[in-house]
């Protein structure tokens, strides 16, 4: 099967472990974290992770459905790039003297849409939202002029093009469910 | 009004005389010992029972589990203590039991700091539970009481364990009865979708060669006479999984017997032959499909099962019902049409002849003079008047006991399947007549797994429980001998084995028990044996190069079966 980047979304309990609950999911099939990214939701007490990696369709849906099935976590599911609006975040540090030293900065600015962050003496530090690609490309050009001093990247954060399921309501239906599930056999 | 604060560790025994617990397996030690000091004050309460090594506390709460159906109960002290439950506890995972294992910790204070004893425990048992809680605080015991309970026991069991730091043992709380609150996104009973058994429905009606494959799923959801109903109504022959056996009595007309590796062969060929293969709370493990490249290829499968990430997992399904079998089963009754596959059944026949030739006929009459293993089982079995329950170690011993065993009633076989431990028989057969001491149980075991848990002899010997342990001594790790011995030209490393005498063991430990080495003593001393309640060690000197057969080789296609003559 053809292997690509897939996006993992998970909403959990934010309780101490969930991270290993999850990454040993991955670790048994022998999947590779590409990116993560965690940060409290929009609903307090819930997190949410965003996850890539690069597999094929048949073993993204069984992992997905291996973390759906932990007690703690709320609600998983997967989607390819084309079906999501995503993004990352690159900073790059840079010398002072190599910045003010190229021939035209203001171009390599508009075409990257860069943002300047931080100048002194010593450094600058430059700011590039967008996908990998955007992101390493200004890492490629500005290696290619001077030394990057330092280079980070953030993981993926994601949002879907065509789910209108709120979270809100997806718990809503939880609590009816759970009505359910507590008068089960009684 | 304000309650009467109380130790964490009496909350604990409250909470658990609130979830209905009547037997506790254990063994202390310094990070537990609170809770070793109220059970003290609560003995009117609990049926406690001190095993002889923590891997046989959680084996003998699954055995009590497997035979009662109620969830097994640990409680267990930190760090050694503590992974030596992991076997129990990874046993319990693959096999869907309801077990609750408590474990002392360390203070919560002292946590990441090494301290005496302390263990991870929630970081190794993360992938093989259900869910893993540490409690840190007395105000949080009855809140994860209640959670473990109800996460334990609803939708498909499993093992969960509570990591009870001392502090908390300690803390004085008042204790409040809970209800469990809710577990957001844990769906431990699906709706059932009309759709899918509408759908289910029709391709039975229109399959003219249906096969059923009953899991332990039936079991777990008390639903043996919806699946005797709907077999019956469809008219479709069925065959059970290791740990589904004994949904269906023995004598059932429908009931062909046991799939896998050394079931029978009539029902593994047929696999191969039906046009509708419908797996019911089972998962389509490697040991029943062999190679899933050639399994039932010609076949439409459905596969029902209550958790959604089995579906799919190992065989790509063309129809599935999600939802709690027994639910599922009476929804299919309704739609299903009543039918007639009488000659398809009686197709059945012509392998389960050849199976009787070249299989049965020589283990159940043998004509060599060495006892064979087939043979013990089943005179045991007619013994008990196919009455018992059988709790098997893992090995040749296991597979010829599930093989030659009969049942008439469900929840007669306690066996390590998933898992395939060692160890596991003696254990789980003291768990297993506590929580069924109205029947009689029956445990096979190897020499080889007899000796990892000989030690509960001790137990079996200061709670007074009356097993009957029936040792097939052929004096070698015989299946893996078996394997060495068709796929290992002959080289038998690290099989053989030299042996004590058992019987002057189980005299040591005061317990009844006769040796027999020929066939017209066999009779006598089963006997014996079951002449009264008490346990009884039955060392039965087998033959030493034993198969067991049929088999298919691991990885091969199902049908790919060796038999003796082959
Ligand atoms: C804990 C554990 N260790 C090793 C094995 C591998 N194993 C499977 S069957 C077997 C031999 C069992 O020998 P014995 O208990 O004498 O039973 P027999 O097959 O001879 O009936 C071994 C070593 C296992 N299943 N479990
Ligand atoms: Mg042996």
């Amino acid at each position: 099967m053809e292997k690509k980047l897939y996006t993992i979304i998970i909403f959990s309990e934010n309780h101490v472990g969930l991270l290993n609950q999850i990454s040993i999911i991955f670790t048994r099939r022998g999947l590779n974290i590409e990116t993560l990214s965690v940060s409290p939701s929009a609903l307090e007490g819930i997190h949410k992770f965003t996850i890539t990696t690069y597999t094929d369709e048949n073993t993204i849906e069984k992992v997905v459905k291996q973390i759906d099935k932990r007690v703690d976590i709320i609600k998983s599911f997967y989607n390819t790039d084309e079906e999501l609006v995503y993004q990352e975040i690159a900073l790059y540090k840079i010398s002072t003297d190599d910045f003010i030293a190229l021939e035209s900065s203001e171009e390599l600015i508009r075409k990257y849409n860069i943002r300047i962050l931080e100048m002194t003496k010593n450094c600058v530090v430059l700011e590039k939202t967008g996908h990998y690609n955007e992101t390493q490309g200004l890492f490629d050009e500005l290696s290619q002029k001077m030394k990057v001093l330092q280079f980070i990247r953030s993981g993926r954060i994601a949002i879907t093009k065509s789910k209108i399921e709120r979270l809100s309501d997806i718990l809503e239906k939880y609590e009816e469910r759970w009505k359910k599930t507590v008068n089960h056999g009684e | 009004m304000a309650e009467k604060k109380m130790k964490g560790s009496y909350i604990l025994m409250e909470a658990l005389k609130q979830e209905g617990v009547d037997t506790i397996f254990g063994y202390p030690g310094g990070n537990i010992i609170p809770v070793f000091d109220a059970l003290y004050d609560y003995q009117d309460d609990f049926n406690y029972i001190l095993m002889r090594h923590e891997q046989a506390v959680t084996h003998a709460a699954e055995g009590y589990a497997r035979a009662s159906g109620k969830p097994g109960v640990c409680i267990v002290t930190s760090g050694p203590g503590a992974t030596n439950t992991i076997t129990g506890i990874g046993d319990a995972m693959m096999d869907s039991t309801p077990m609750i294992v408590i474990t002392g910790q360390a203070n919560a204070a002292s946590l990441g700091t090494d301290a005496f004893q302390e263990i991870d425990l929630v970081g190794i048992t993360q992938p093989i539970t259900k869910w893993s809680y540490q409690i840190r605080r007395a105000e949080d015991i009855a809140y994860a009481v209640a959670r473990a309970f109800h996460i334990a026991t609803t939708g498909r069991p499993g093992p969960v364990v509570l990591d009870f730091a001392k502090n908390a043992q300690n803390e004085l709380f008042e204790f409040q009865p809970q209800k469990i609150s809710i577990a957001r996104g844990y769906i431990p009973y699906p709706d059932l979708n009309e759709k899918q058994v509408d759908e289910v429905a029709n391709l039975i009606n229109e399959s003219k060669k249906p096969l059923v494959l009953v899991g332990q799923g039936v079991i777990l959801s008390n639903a043996e006479k919806e699946l005797l109903t709907f077999l019956e109504k469809a008219d479709i022959p069925a065959a059970s999984t290791l740990l589904g056996l004994s949904a269906m009595p023995s004598d059932f007309r429908l009931n062909k017997g046991f799939i896998g590796m050394h079931g029978n062969i009539a029902p593994n060929k047929k696999t191969n032959e039906c046009d509708l293969l419908i797996g019911i709370g089972m998962r389509f493990a490697d040991r029943v499909t062999g190679n899933v490249k050639t399994y039932a290829k010609q076949a439409k499968i459905v596969h029902i099962d209550i958790d959604i990430s089995e579906i799919g997992k190992n065989i790509k399904t063309d129809a599935k019902i999600l939802g709690d079998a027994k639910e599922v089963l009476i929804a299919l009754t309704k739609k299903i049409k009543e039918n007639n596959h009488s000659e398809w059944i009686d197709s059945f026949k012509a392998f389960e002849e050849e199976e009787y030739n070249k299989v049965i006929k020589k283990s159940l009459y043998p004509s060599v003079d060495a006892l064979t293993m087939g043979e013990v089982v089943r005179k045991v079995s007619d013994a008990t008047h196919k009455d018992a329950i059988l709790v098997t170690d893992v090995g040749q011993n296991q597979m010829e006991s599930a093989r030659y065993f009969q049942y008439t009633k469900s929840r007669s076989i306690v066996t390590s399947g998933g898992l395939g431990t060692m160890g596991f028989g003696l254990p789980a057969a003291i768990g297993a007549k506590i929580g069924v001491p109205n029947r009689t149980v029956c445990i096979f075991a190897g020499d080889g797994g007899f000796q990892m848990s000989i030690q509960e002899l001790g137990t079996i010997m200061q709670s007074n429980i009356g097993v009957k342990m029936i040792l097939l001594n052929n004096n070698y790790l015989g299946m893996v001998r078996q394997w060495q011995e068709l796929f290992y030209q002959k080289r038998y490393s690290s099989t053989p084995m030299i042996n004590p005498d058992f019987n002057a063991i189980a005299s040591a430990y005061k317990i009844a028990n006769r040796k027999v080495t020929k066939r017209d003593e066999l009779d006598e001393a089963i006997n014996d044996m079951l002449s009264n309640d008490e346990a009884f060690l039955l060392v039965v000197e087998v033959e030493e190069n034993g198969l067991v057969y049929p088999m298919t080789p691991a990885g091969e296609t199902i049908t790919n079966i060796l038999t003796p003559e082959d």
